[in-house]
């Protein structure tokens, strides 16, 4: 049922969401949130038709717009889904259980070559969990183990329908750090010659047809680089594929701005870079994105002696373009959480924070956009993804969580195995059944 | 090689040198003078003993030689304050003195002329936060391997180890958790492979050259057990006992038994021989060393609190305690505490039934919860995990005050290890461990102001140097940085 509705007036919902299909809804009187960088919107509105955003923003006196659902959200924050990036979702149940993680695989010949669209669970608990928790895309990749490449990683949706991946092979991944050097054989030395010649194979097959052929590289019983793997690299050295370099110390992030001199196609993504804030300037220069780590700041590794929770608000002051890394924490759920601290750092003297709305794009339209979804994702205006989240409070608070989630306009689920647990565990009473019968 | 008698004037030399330059800096004589007697009197009673001729000393070995700072008498008007007992104190006033607290009370509390007095409107004050599980020094900062002294892996029960020989006191760690999550106190414990870790120690945060300087004076030994996965997998893949729980809990009951016998023996005429591991076993049986059990199944967690009716031990606290929530009831009638995380699920079999709920569901039962940290960066914000799992409460119902939560991560954890008598709440007498928050805090946007330990001023987000920097850091990027 569809009927005109005048925006400015209270909202009064019309029937109940069918909850697979998506449906033109209004959400009306929401602190807003666009996910662009800008302050929230008091009194703010969003429409969703056809499963995309087409208004967002302070309607203007007697806008109307005719819709199915309407949601006043009495005010509660309403923002973009997170887009969380990096991550592993959908590639393992449980990480410590090897049969069900798929995240390494250090007895596989192949590394670049390995692409994590095919395997991806999109029922996952992670998944599940995670959705309610208002991530609504992530960029999700297995991580290096056998060489010095990780595989190629998707972008995908978690709404745990059938199509998970909303874009294969978005990216590739690559360890230049002390992790890479180990992998490579014990040293960066090693793990620049891998990818350097790495790329040289991959520079000789554009423009092939047919089953390449290139030098295996190994060590003993190990493959470093097959056939399969230089081929994975052709849109990297292409630049069709961008190459996300995960490194941490400001000489390691120098010697990775310099690939471009030899190979300048590569549309570079730094990964982790701790020690970022040393070189910001050289790295907002050379306009290549950072998925920086958000709070660490202990030497926990040689390279990231200069650890700093100020390392991406120094890195976003120097005008380079700074997402939060997903995989420096203990679950991607916590994204708000580190958001959240970094507005706090902007009342720490001497610390460098950023602006409540900076930090939300830095877990919003920032990841979206380096994933390769700008405009689409992690954002609210015209043509995005209908993906809103109506939250129970400040989204960068602690302990705030979504009461509402929709994924190009289809209203989620919550429930997930934790919330089976909760609601059973609400109590302990098993005066008539055990818990087993209470579900 | 040097004549034996050489090597001792030397070391007489040294030792003369040493105490001269400590005189000079000016440690008082009498404390010198007192430090000789209570030598010679040591010397007395050995000698007193008939036999053996050769002894080790039992008591107050590795002893704290921890003095607090010196301190000015500091009030704190204006702020809001959390007693760290469930109390709340709106526009209140925090007085101490002598590095101890000497009064709190509301605005009309009266303080001295002539002292320090901060303004603490829109502040807050909690006491020193307290995490009760950290392996802070024993897994230090820079995580390399010659730096990973937390786990004795070599035997499934090791309680012969203690902690605090494995601490690096330089760990950058320590002054991260005091400077952003305004910790005090904190319990270093031994790693969870082995079924017996060894004895915990209890620290205050307070840099220190050795790690006796930052040893918490008279607080009881901890002694460190694990359940569940870990012991299994590690000795199962050796080939060796425990390969399965019905292992570990095998294992653990032989020990125990040999412990009481050596407890026996020890209590009889004759004695037994001594032995680290029994000494530690046998201070459990007595009630003077306090177990904290990693446990993570609520299954698990009955069969502990059983065998430790059995053996006529206590487990003072279950740590990663992920499904206390199923068993909270049963928790509370054996008086044990569960230390716990707010959010950490499903990164091992046995933490898949995590749920954010766990801390609420325990409050609910009356049962004793703890939040910890386990992480070099969560230590950094208890306050924050213990706000999400309030948050969860309060989702379903549960309505759990602010001040109940900061409790959760200052008297509570005090009192599982013990030194709730000294520290873990603001009260007349106790030490002077007080954290001056810039805001709510239990709020993601608020940090320490101010930090407190014995009445010292030791972090002032205000004051660049008022902050430690250790030994590692000097001359390294970042040097001194707001970190």
């Amino acid at each position: 049922m569809k009927r005109l509705l005048p925006l400015a007036a209270s909202a009064v919902a019309l029937c109940a969401a069918a909850p697979a299909l998506a449906q033109d809804m209004v959400i009306t009187n929401a602190r807003l949130v666009l996910g662009d960088g800008s302050a929230p919107i008091e009194g703010g509105a969003v429409i969703v038709d056809d499963g995309k955003v087409v208004f967002a923003g302070k309607p203007a006196p007697g806008q109307a717009f005719t819709t199915d659902v309407v949601i006043d959200a009495g005010g509660a924050w309403v923002t973009p889904g997170i887009f969380a990036t990096v991550t592993s979702l959908g590639l393992a149940d449980v990480s410590a259980v090897g049969e069900s993680n798929d995240i390494t695989a250090s007895g596989s010949p192949f590394s670049a070559a390995l692409d994590a669209a095919a395997s991806i669970n999109p029922t996952s608990q992670h998944i599940l969990v995670h959705r309610a928790a208002g991530i609504t895309r992530a960029a999700t990749t297995t991580l290096p183990s056998g060489s010095i490449f990780a595989g190629q990683g998707a972008i995908i949706d978690l709404d745990g329908d059938a199509k998970a991946v909303m874009q294969a092979r978005a990216f590739q991944m690559v360890d230049l750090g002390e992790g890479g050097g180990q992998r490579a054989g014990g040293s960066r030395v090693a793990a620049h010659v891998l990818l350097r010649a790495a790329l040289r194979e991959a520079q000789a097959l554009v423009g092939k047809t047919g089953i390449p052929e290139t030098t295996e590289i190994g060590k003993n019983d190990e493959v470093l680089l097959s056939r399969f793997d230089a081929e994975a690299l052709v849109p990297v050295v292409t630049g069709t594929q961008k190459l996300y370099v995960a490194v941490e110390r400001a000489a390691d992030i120098r010697a990775v701005l310099a690939l471009k001199g030899d190979y300048p196609k590569l549309d570079l993504v730094l990964v982790g870079a701790s020690e970022g804030w040393l070189v910001a300037e050289a790295i907002a220069a050379a306009g290549v994105p950072v998925i920086a780590n958000g709070l660490n700041d202990l030497p926990e590794t040689f390279e990231q002696l200069g650890a700093t929770q100020s390392n991406a608000g120094r890195l976003a002051r120097a005008g380079v373009k700074v997402a939060i890394n997903a995989s420096a924490m203990q679950n991607p759920r916590r994204l708000q959480q580190v958001a959240g601290n970094l507005v706090a750092l902007n009342r720490v003297p001497g610390a460098t924070g950023m602006e409540w709305g900076k930090a939300f794009a830095a877990i919003s339209s920032v990841p979206a956009e380096i994933s390769g979804m700008g405009g689409k994702a992690g954002v609210l205006k015209p043509g995005a993804l209908g993906d809103v989240v109506v939250w129970d409070g400040d989204p960068l608070e602690v302990g705030s969580v979504p009461t509402q989630v929709f994924i190009g306009g289809v209203k989620q689920s919550l429930e997930s195995h934790q919330s089976g647990l909760r609601d059973r565990y609400r109590d302990l009473d098993e005066s008539d059944l055990p818990k087993a019968y209470d579900w | 090689m040097i004549p034996l008698n050489t090597m001792r004037a030397r070391f007489n030399a040294l030792a003369t040198l040493v105490s001269a330059l400590a005189l000079v800096a000016g440690a008082s004589v009498a404390d010198a003078q007192s430090r000789d007697k209570d030598r010679k009197r040591d010397k007395d009673k050995d000698e007193a003993a008939e036999a053996p001729a050769y002894a080790a000393k039992r008591e107050g070995v590795f002893p704290s030689t921890y003095k607090p700072y010196p301190n000015i008498a500091t009030a704190i008007r204006g702020a809001t304050i959390y007693d760290g007992k469930g109390g709340k104190i709106e526009n209140g006033v925090v007085f101490m003195s002598g590095g101890k607290i000497v009064s709190v009370g509301g605005p009309d509390t009266a303080i001295p002329a002539d002292i320090a007095v901060f303004d603490g409107t829109g502040k807050f004050v909690t006491p020193g936060i307290i995490d009760i599980h950290s392996h802070l020094g024993d897994y230090p900062s820079p995580g390399v391997e010659a730096h990973s002294d937390g786990n004795e892996a070599t035997s499934p029960t090791t309680p012969e180890v203690w902690a605090e020989h494995s601490v690096w006191p330089q760990d950058p760690g320590f002054a991260r958790a005091l400077a952003n999550g305004g910790i005090t106190s904190l319990q270093i414990l031994p790693g969870s492979a082995n079924l017996m870790g060894g004895r915990s120690v209890t620290l205050k945060n307070v840099p220190a050259r050795t790690t006796q300087g930052m040893k918490f004076p008279g607080a009881p030994y901890g002694f460190k057990m694990a359940c569940g996965e870990n012991p299994k997998r590690v000795y199962g893949a050796r080939g060796r006992m425990p390969s399965t729980r019905m292992g570990n809990l095998a294992v653990n009951r032989e020990r125990w038994l040999s412990a009481i016998d050596y407890a026996n023996d020890q209590a009889s005429e004759k004695g037994a021989k001594r032995d680290l591991g029994k000494e530690t076993l046998a201070g459990v049986l007595k009630g003077e060393i306090l177990v904290h059990n990693h446990c993570y199944r609520a299954d698990e967690m009955a069969l502990v609190m059983d065998m430790a009716k059995e053996m006529g031990y206590k487990v003072s606290a279950f740590h990663h305690a992920v499904e206390a929530y199923k068993i909270g009831d049963l928790l509370k009638e054996n008086d044990v505490c569960s230390a716990i995380w707010a959010d950490w699920y499903g990164f091992k079999m046995e933490s898949y039934d995590g749920i954010l709920e766990n801390a609420a569901f325990l409050q609910r039962e009356g049962a004793c919860v703890v939040i910890h940290s386990d992480d070099a960066n969560d230590i950094q914000r208890l306050n924050q995990e213990a706000r999400k799992a309030q948050k969860a409460g309060q989702r379903l119902g549960i309505e759990i005050s602010d001040a109940t939560v900061i409790q959760w991560i200052t008297y509570n954890a005090a009192k599982a290890m013990g030194i709730e008598e000294m520290t873990g709440s603001l009260e007349p007498g106790k030490m002077a461990d007080v954290v001056l928050w810039n805001g709510d805090p239990l709020s993601v946007y608020s940090r320490p102001d101010r930090v407190w330990v014995d009445g010292a001023l030791l972090f002032d987000a205000n004051d660049p140097k008022r902050r430690p920097v250790s030994d590692f850091e000097l001359g390294q990027p970042g040097e001194g940085d707001v970190k």
